[in-house]
């Protein structure tokens, strides 16, 4: 059973259609990039996904529920929303960490919040922050960036900003960890770093979803790859299979312009 | 100089003018601790989304399988408290202190059937002077408040949400403190000119550091023509404005650990 299943997903702005009948499925353990270009709708599809967006018709299941569907309301109550959110990790193009919290602190923030809710937080309050920081001081080291733990966003390269951006994803265990453009906001020098980390955790089989303008590394990392282009999906394979030899005009034009990163 | 400060007609004054630069700093104290709290409040409300015909409208073009027009359009963006409050905001923005603090005071003696309201003497002018001191303020307070609240990037309140985080907890952890480092400055600039704003409760002879520098001119206690008193009230609000100016600028750099 896939471990995430879109189907037939729209989304209209107003009067524009930004996602046109999205259907897909993910494996447990699966890297699926998304590419295209600027406008269509990748970053929609993510927002979708993590609820930071409504789709006006579609199903989304994650292990088999399904978790949301746009004629049955009751799947989008607010207060179950919050914990549906937490199948999925985003990761934001620009970062958006919390810049008033040092690098281990917005890594732990969400989990202590969430753990305030345990009914045994009370008596074991010490214990339970204590291995939610231990957690989180290993995750920065994971990232390389033991050293940073401290650090305010602030005093952070954009690269170590964002991989402390996916320590702060990862600390939530969310199923599938969604990647939104992770370095189109990054220096050139400083991309390097960033996909290195999403390699590693590629290799780890974590389950993700990655929009990137990267094609060589959607290529190499990747299992599948969807193409989209005018909120539709274009094209959808085996990452290898697609970006070398794309079967439809559009790919072509596509990675053509592209040059295969 | 020794001499001067040791003459009784100095001394005199000087007295005077500390009682009433006390009533200065009063007025500029209770205006700080009702305006700040009040200015949210209204900032909230001028920011509400409650929006009371959109459901009704939608489900009306629904069940007509209509798209909607401007008229719908128009009922839809409807937001009442929104609008109540943005007119008063442009009300109290729009018209001059000093003619609030005139209308506060002497209107309800005018109109209302019981006289004035306002308790006699000093005590009535210093409360009517303080609660047109906070409405003005708390007005604009809350277009800096409102400024600051929407000024945070809706990636942090996006970010604390896929976190799972509830919206309560992130205004309270996530956005509040960057608010609050955005409004330090454009805050301070306000306060400032509140320290000398006081002086408009001059109007209703309230007294203040002016009115009891003045008084030395027209005749108090013996002593009358005197200008330098006047003059001098400028050392109470530089000295005052350092002081303020001091301890907000130590605040603005107690947050620049972090940038926002």
């Amino acid at each position: 059973m896939p471990i995430l299943e879109v189907n037939h997903i729209e989304k209209h702005f107003g009067e524009t259609r930004v996602l046109e009948d999205i259907s897909f499925n993910l494996e447990q353990g699966q890297a699926l990039a998304i590419i295209g270009s600027s406008g269509s709708g990748k970053t929609t599809l993510l927002r979708c996904l993590n609820f930071l967006e409504t789709p006006d018709s579609g199903t989304i299941a994650v292990n088999g529920n399904v978790i949301f569907d746009a004629a049955d309301p009751s799947t989008q109550r607010e207060s179950e929303v919050r914990k549906k959110r937490l199948h999925f990790g985003l990761v934001f193009q620009s970062f958006n960490l919390f810049p008033q919290y040092t690098a281990l602190k917005n890594v732990t923030l969400a989990k202590e919040l969430l753990s305030q809710e345990r009914p045994d937080f009370k008596q074991n309050k010490k214990q339970i922050l204590e291995g939610i920081e231990a957690e989180g001081l290993e995750l920065l080291n994971k990232m390389g960036l033991s050293q940073r733990a401290h650090h305010y966003p602030k005093q952070l390269s954009g690269g170590q900003q964002q991989r402390v951006a996916i320590a702060r994803a990862l600390a939530l265990h969310p199923d599938i960890l969604c990647f939104d453009e992770p370095t189109s906001a990054l220096d050139p020098e400083l991309t390097g770093e960033v996909l290195k980390v999403i390699r590693s955790l590629a290799e780890q089989k974590t389950t993700m979803i990655i929009v990137t303008h990267e094609m060589a590394f959607a290529r190499d990392v990747a299992d599948e790859v969807i193409f989209m282009d005018r909120g539709i999906i274009v094209e959808q394979g085996n990452a290898r299979q697609v970006i070398e030899y794309p079967t439809q005009e559009r790919t072509r034009q596509f990675l053509a312009r592209y040059g295969e990163g | 100089m020794i001499e001067f400060f040791q003459s009784s007609v100095t001394q005199t004054v000087l007295t005077a003018l500390n009682k009433g630069f006390v009533v200065t700093l009063e007025l500029f104290f209770v205006t700080l601790i009702g305006a700040l709290p009040l200015g949210l409040v209204i900032a909230f409300g001028s920011m509400n989304r409650w929006a009371p015909l959109a459901r009704l409208t939608r489900w009306v073009l629904f069940r007509r399988g209509q798209e909607p027009g401007r008229m719908a359009r128009m009922l839809i963006a409807f937001r009442p408290i929104s609008l109540v409050t943005r007119f008063l905001v442009w009300i109290v923005r729009g018209t001059p202190l000093i003619l609030q603090i005139i209308a506060l005071f002497y209107v309800p003696g005018l109109v209302l059937e019981g006289g004035n309201p306002w308790p006699r003497g000093e005590v009535g002018r210093m409360a009517a002077v303080c609660v047109a001191f906070i409405i003005n303020y708390a007005f604009y307070f809350s277009e800096i408040y409102r400024g600051g609240i929407q000024g945070v990037p809706a990636g942090q309140s996006e970010a604390g949400l896929v976190l799972g985080m509830t919206k309560g907890q992130i205004f309270f952890k996530v956005t509040l403190l960057q608010m609050v480092k955005r409004i330090v400055p454009p805050m301070s600039n306000e306060i400032i000119t509140l320290v000398k704003d006081t002086s408009l409760a001059r109007a209703i002879a309230l007294q203040e550091v002016i009115w009891a520098a003045e008084s030395f001119m027209k005749g108090n206690q013996g002593i009358s023509g005197l200008w330098w008193p006047l003059m001098f009230t400028a050392v109470y609000y530089l000295a005052f404005s350092a002081i303020v100016t001091m301890v907000l600028g130590r605040l603005e750099k107690k947050l620049d650990y972090f940038q926002v």
